[in-house]
């Protein structure tokens, strides 16, 4: 099975996202690296719009993703809710 | 008058009405005319409007991150560069590895705009033409957000200002020239394989990612900000390079073979490429965070192996370099550093030999080929730069005819020998450096017999400054290459007793002092 993963430059947003991928992802695998911080799932990754906005007290748009993320792996879906990364084997 | 406000519109409600909604088909040319380079590579696409872009991004909100992530960068551009941020870095090796980033960077996000560019014209389809824009503006973007980084150092350190000169002359740019002339010259879903999969799913994974991290770590901001925002756009691209390739195979099964090929040639060229990325991370950086290697692991290894596995699903398998690079991941960043030590009359950053405490790094990192193949070189040189006999390798090198690196990689299987490969066409010889170099010059002889290689072309005479007589009796090819290559005197030689290494030092102690 492979990991999809995400990164993130280390700041007050992203440290909301990371929390919400780890309530929301139970396989979740945090690599802490300078400045950044990468997230390995086994298979499938989700970020749930509604979990980061109860972390940011805040609404959230999921494509505010843009402004913080460094790298992705894994096939992409995204909606109004859900950001997804997936792989198919 | 109704004054209930509509429901704004979803993600893929709008979506669909800015991109797909907003194009037309052609009626006074048929499609295929207005759009004919999507045809003669032999790809076979039956219904462009199932690709679509998993992002679902529109220009307008494309617009709105995109001015956000700018503010952002020059926030702290300017807060670092206010706060003499240039004295902050580890040592001054570390302004080294940026005379080299962000000297043959830039040029080649340029290039990359241009490509793009041209598949915004040239894609059939509106969801690929509004994603290739977008990517052409990314890119056009951080070719003006790396020349803004490096003008700040130029202002203080030796040998950045001649970067645009360099790119189509210097010997040790060639490699990454040729990789997007390459792409560019090529069909359109040949540049979408080789810039949207392999450079941006191999390559700027590693550059952007860990040893941006690692500049982190160094203390420059200016480079932390401007990879990450680049690499924040990566990930769109890489997406968009993902999304090419499964839509070519989804569309037609003939499209198979011909991704296969694109796959296992560009996998293979983003690995040449990466070897002088290695030498950054291993040697350049002075405060490391992750070797090559792990690198090489985690975002080539492990991430590319996920990408195959997911892809065999449509008959692909892993590029069959997979192995070699897999084995050369241990040795090409320390050849890549000893063949940059050599020539310190030749490149306008400085090398130098690790220290003590370095080298046991290097060793714990690389357990089965440091100590035993790489050490001993490296102390010889010290040895012998300590006896006044700093090595100085004053030969042209020679030059792959495919990938453009200097002949340096060893044998696969055999550390010792170094690798050569050669073919004849039309009667004339032409070298490679790999069996997987070779096999992409010999499918396609007429395109790579053309590259420039600025090594071999001195000899005959075509890099010479302006004004010198080639045809004159007592011309030597050659004899003033550093003033065709514009390169800045200073900046030449070891780091030890170099210029940058006393200003900074004098600097830092003004800085620090009263």
């Amino acid at each position: 099975m492979s990991n999809a993963f995400i990164a993130f430059q280390k700041n007050d947003d992203s440290r909301c996202i990371v929390e919400a991928i780890l309530e929301d992802n139970p396989n979740a695998m945090v690599d802490d690296q300078p400045s950044m911080v990468k997230i390995d799932v086994p298979n499938r990754l989700v970020i749930k719009r509604e979990t980061v906005e109860e972390k940011m007290g805040r609404s959230f748009d999921l494509q505010e993703l843009q402004l913080h993320l460094i790298t992705i792996s894994g096939n992409l879906d995204e909606t109004d809710d859900e950001f997804t990364l997936s792989w198919n084997s | 008058m109704d004054m209930k406000a509509s429901k704004k519109l979803g993600l893929k409600e709008r979506y669909a009405l800015m991109t797909r909604d907003l194009a037309w088909n052609t009626t006074y040319q048929p499609m295929d005319k207005v759009f004919p380079q999507t045809t003669y590579e032999g790809i076979k696409i039956h219904d462009w409007d199932k690709w679509e872009d998993p992002f679902r991004l529109t220009m307008d909100a494309y617009w709105k991150y995109q001015s956000e992530k700018e503010r952002k960068l020059y926030a702290i551009l300017d807060g670092f560069n206010q706060n003499n941020g240039h004295l902050s870095v580890t040592d001054a090796r570390y302004i080294n590895v940026l005379k080299l980033f962000l000297g043959s960077t830039p040029p080649l996000e340029l290039m990359a705009a241009r490509g793009f560019s041209m598949m915004g014209r040239q894609m059939n389809g509106a969801g690929p033409r509004v994603a290739c824009q977008m990517q052409a503006v990314d890119e056009y973007r951080h070719f003006q957000t790396q020349i803004h980084s490096i003008s700040n150092y130029n202002k203080y350190y030796n040998g950045m200002d001649e970067f645009a000169h360099q790119q189509s002359r210097m010997w040790y740019l060639s490699d990454g020239k040729s990789f997007f002339d390459d792409a560019i010259t090529a069909g359109p879903f040949e540049f979408m394989v080789a810039i949207g999969f392999a450079f941006e799913y191999v390559l700027t994974n590693i550059l952007f990612v860990p040893f941006i991290s690692g500049a982190a770590y160094n203390g420059d901001m200016a480079a932390m900000t401007v990879g990450f925002s680049a690499q924040s756009d990566e990930a769109r691209h890489m997406t968009l390079g993902l999304e090419c390739i499964k839509f070519m195979l989804e569309q037609d099964p003939d499209n198979l073979p011909i991704v296969q090929r694109w796959i296992d040639k560009w996998t293979w060229r983003g690995t040449r490429k990466l070897a002088a990325v290695g030498m950054m991370m291993d040697y350049m950086l002075p405060k490391r965070i992750m070797s090559f290697k792990e690198a090489w692991e985690m975002y080539v290894e492990e991430n590319g192996g996920a990408l195959f596995k997911d892809l065999a699903r449509y008959g692909i398998t892993i590029p069959k370099c997979f192995g070699q690079t897999i084995e050369e991941k241990e040795h090409v960043s320390h050849q890549s550093w000893i063949g940059f030590y050599m020539k310190p009359g030749a490149t306008p950053f400085h090398t130098w030999i690790p220290t003590p405490d370095e080298m046991d790094w290097l060793s714990e990192k690389y357990p089965n080929t440091f100590d035993k193949y790489y050490r001993p070189v490296l102390e010889f040189f010290d040895a012998q730069e300590k006896a006044g006999n700093r090595f100085d390798n004053k030969t042209a090198p020679m030059n792959c005819q495919v990938c453009v690196s200097t002949m340096k990689f060893n044998e696969p299987g055999d550390p010792m020998e170094m690798c050569f490969r050669e073919s004849i066409y039309k009667g004339e010889k032409f070298h490679t450096c790999s069996d997987h170099c070779k096999e992409i010059f010999d499918n396609e002889p007429e395109k790579y017999i053309q590259t420039f290689i600025s090594s071999h072309q001195v000899l005959q005479g075509n890099c010479e400054p302006e004004g010198v007589d080639v045809n004159a009796p007592d011309f030597q090819p050659g004899k003033q290459i550093l003033d065709y290559w514009k390169l800045d005197k200073r900046a030449l030689g070891d780091f030890n007793g170099s210029e940058d290494q006393k200003n900074f030092a004098a600097w830092r102690e003004q800085a620090t002092k009263n």
